[in-house]
């Protein structure tokens, strides 16, 4: 029962969300934004330039550039400006699992993130795997998301591995790609089924690659750490076995594939030796792995669990070597929300999975900073190459595209609180962390979302 | 010097002089356990909880009988008759047990981690009975004062541990008290039970053969196999790994000749221990279940504080 109280608060904040967006809606407005280093790969663009947005498109670039009456300026000298950035993965947990996330909250916490646009996985509660899950989040998205969201569907039926979900209706009813995310399609039959069918769809597989009878009881990396925690280790094998099964699938069948948050030395080295004999196989980490080892775990620390564990040293050096080297073609967060009540407890009982959306740019500059990555391909595995292996028209600061554009300061410092993020769970293990770099304008369709200076 | 620990969790933890602390505190304490009437009022007024997630009859027995010699009053709680099977948290269930003012939550859990994670969160003691893979120091404890016993010292000692290391807390516990008392530890048993790193935790060598670590060791300490709990992929059968690592009285002569047989029981005849050795001269298991009470005792005394902290 709602107490009467209980009811007009959530009356009060639904009126306010909803005359935001209206306002928004309203009173569109053309937009300057003058002074910034413009980076756009999708272009070969490096250079301080402006851009003109008028009713939510790329209007024109230029040195300059005049401001319409009625036209907003951003002065954005001693900023970054790049085409929107892309989480391609990410869990809004809406449908069903709204007590750790919704679309609102997690859009929101995109748009802090500097992202315009998340694609969400289908392990919602139902399963995206028909046509009135997908449109549910898109109905919803509309009416109560600051960013772009595009729906992931799954792979199988309710995500069982049995039996194939109707893709064709999916892609229809606007899925950008199909993954059974977190529970792996162990029967390779069917996998290589998923692929030959999702080619002839036209829509993307996503694979969370894991061997689960490798996997076991296991509930962190296997190596020093887990032997001197006494927790069942996960071996890198697990995933490498995994990878290179569906990167031998997507060979024979003529098929491309997507391998979600690759971990391990092995993953790298099998899709960089696929690529190069050219296998159709992209693949993404996320920032925890070129960040944090197993060591993090050390206490117990549950905000260090996820799926995959984190790994060794040398597994860390390997997810930079293969960003710098562009076998790693997108980082994605992977952003797990947890409640408390699933992370404050045992390690063992504890559920997989962190937050990322808010801390995976500063985290991913770190790399620009230590000489890993220019920002020509930090923007690649943030915008263009998500855009590319989904499908979707974004990624770009072209004239006439979609006005979906960050603008990054990367000078500024700040700290993680739980407090302060937009997400609803604060499950990270970043809690504290000093960070530099941040997202100070995120616009979505020529709309400012988020404003961080 | 003083206790100062308000938990014992892990041998990691301890210091060479805590570690003896409670070593000389364990062989004074002994001495009520040979009196007839075996009760001193030290712990009189305090309440220990024995919270057991796990099947156990020695450790519990143990920890309940030092309790009482101490004059201190037991509850125990078990899985099988708590609300634990209703699907408590152990969050919940320990500030359910807190919220009735125990001094010392004695605790045996499944999970790794358990105990640290209980101990951040209560605030009364918590003494871990043992915690999944990771640690069980009142066994340590027993095992290293059933060593200084026979050899009146630990440093030097040679002990071999056989068995399954990966899944053992008994291990554990043991590398880390031996190590930081200066004994060097052997390890023997079959790759698939000996974790990765293993000889990185303390001064540790990792043994091929079951020969080479019970070879002139003063101490041979060999571990339950449960074949049935750590699943059948592990091993062909207990016959096979009864042939490579059970302890016979042909593999035990090339230990030294005063070498003594450990087991943290319960053991497994003829399978990691034939009948004769379980039973012979130098089997000091019986010991080793004595001594648990003594060195509980001194956990116990402590714990709750024990004499004033001499700084």
């Amino acid at each position: 029962m709602i107490r009467p109280y209980e009811r007009h608060g959530i009356i009060q904040l639904n009126l306010k969300l909803n005359l935001n967006l209206i306002y928004s809606r309203c009173f569109e407005m053309n937009l300057l934004i003058k002074g910034g280093r413009l980076i756009d790969p999708s272009q070969g663009i490096d250079e301080i330039m402006d851009i003109l947005i008028a009713d939510g498109v790329i209007l024109d670039l230029g040195h300059g550039l005049g401001a319409p009456e009625g036209t907003q300026t951003i002065d954005a000298t001693g900023l970054i400006v790049t085409p929107g950035l892309i989480d391609m993965h990410v869990h809004l947990r809406d449908p069903g699992l709204e007590y750790k996330e919704d679309i609102a909250t997690g859009s929101r916490a995109a748009a802090a993130g500097g992202f315009t646009s998340v694609a969400c996985m289908p392990n919602t509660k139902p399963v995206i795997d028909n046509k009135a899950v997908t449109s549910y989040i898109l109905n919803k998205a509309r009416n109560e998301a600051v960013v772009n969201v595009f729906p992931v569907g799954a792979i199988t039926q309710g995500s069982k591995g049995e039996s194939l979900a109707e893709m064709g209706e999916l892609k229809e009813a606007g899925c950008v790609a199909v993954s059974d995310d977190g529970r792996p399609v162990a029967n390779s039959e069917l996998m290589r089924r998923a692929l030959e069918y999702a080619k002839g769809v036209g829509i993307t597989v996503i694979s969370h690659s894991e061997e689960l009878s490798l996997v076991g009881e296991g509930v962190m990396n296997e190596g020093f750490t887990s032997t001197e925690l006494g927790l069942k280790g996960i071996p890198w094998a697990a995933e490498d076995v995994a990878v290179a099964r569906e990167v031998y699938l997507a060979e024979f069948a003529g098929a491309p594939v997507h391998i979600a948050h690759i971990s391990t030395v092995g993953s790298a080295r099998i899709i960089r030796n696929a690529k190069a004999r050219g296998v159709q196989v992209t693949c993404e980490t996320a920032p925890h792995y070129f960040t944090l080892t197993d060591e993090a775990v050390l206490g117990y620390n549950t905000n260090a669990k996820m799926n995959p564990p984190l790994r060794s040293a040398a597994d860390v050096a390997a997810m930079k070597a293969g960003l710098a080297d562009g076998t790693i073609d997108a980082i994605a967060t992977d952003h797990a929300p947890h409640h408390p009540d699933e992370k404050d407890v045992e390690f063992n009982v504890a559920l997989n999975g962190i937050v990322g959306l808010e801390t995976s740019l500063p985290l991913s500059l770190r790399l620009v900073e230590e000489g890993c990555l220019d920002l020509k391909a930090l923007v690649s595995c943030m915008s263009c190459n998500p855009a590319k292996i989904l499908g979707l028209e974004r990624g770009t600061l072209k004239r006439g595209a979609v006005a979906d554009v960050t603008i990054i300061d990367p000078a500024k410092e700040w700290e993680v609180i739980a407090e302060k993020l937009e997400t609803k769970s604060k499950n990270t293990p970043f809690l504290g962390w000093q960070m530099k770099g941040a997202a100070a304008y995120t616009i979505v369709k020529g709309q400012v979302v988020h404003k961080g200076v | 010097m003083g206790f100062r620990h308000k938990d014992i969790i892990a041998l990691k933890d301890l210091t060479r002089e805590e570690i003896e602390l409670l070593l000389n505190t364990a062989d004074s304490l002994d001495e009520i356990n040979r009196r007839d009437i075996k009760k001193v009022p030290t712990l009189r007024g305090k309440t220990v909880v024995n919270l057991f997630y796990e099947a156990s009859t020695r450790t519990r027995t143990s920890f309940e009988i030092a309790a009482k010699r101490l004059s201190a009053d037991t509850v125990n709680i078990t899985a099988s008759t708590s609300s634990v099977t209703k699907g408590e948290t152990l969050s919940d269930t320990a500030h359910n047990v807190l919220a009735m003012k125990p001094d010392i939550i004695v605790m045996r859990h499944a999970v790794s981690g358990a105990h640290e994670y209980l101990a951040k969160r209560v605030s009364c003691s918590v003494i871990n009975a043992g915690d999944g893979a990771h640690e069980h120091p009142s066994q340590g404890l027993l095992d290293l004062l059933t060593m200084r016993q026979k050899f009146g010292k630990l440093s030097g000692l040679k002990v071999a541990i056989v068995g399954d290391i990966t899944h053992s807390r008994v291990a554990r516990s043991n590398i880390y008290g031996l190590t930081t008392m200066g004994s060097h530890v052997f390890l023997a048993g079959p790759p698939t039970m000996m974790p990765v790193g293993i000889e990185r935790l303390g001064n540790v060598t990792v043994c091929k053969d079951m020969r080479e670590a019970v070879d002139q060791a003063d101490v041979v300490m060999m571990l339950r196999i449960q074949l049935e709990r750590q699943g059948k992929t592990l091993l062909p059968s207990m016959r096979e790994y009864s042939r490579y690592f059970g302890l016979n009285p042909e593999m035990l002569a090339l230990a030294k000749k005063d070498a003594i047989v450990m087991h943290p029981g319960p053991i497994n005849r003829g399978v990691e221990l034939s009948s004769a050795v379980a039973d012979g001269s130098q089997s000091y298991i019986m010991k080793q279940v004595a001594n648990g009470v003594a060195i509980r005792m001194a956990m116990l005394y402590h714990v709750c504080g024990g004499e004033p902290a001499a700084e």
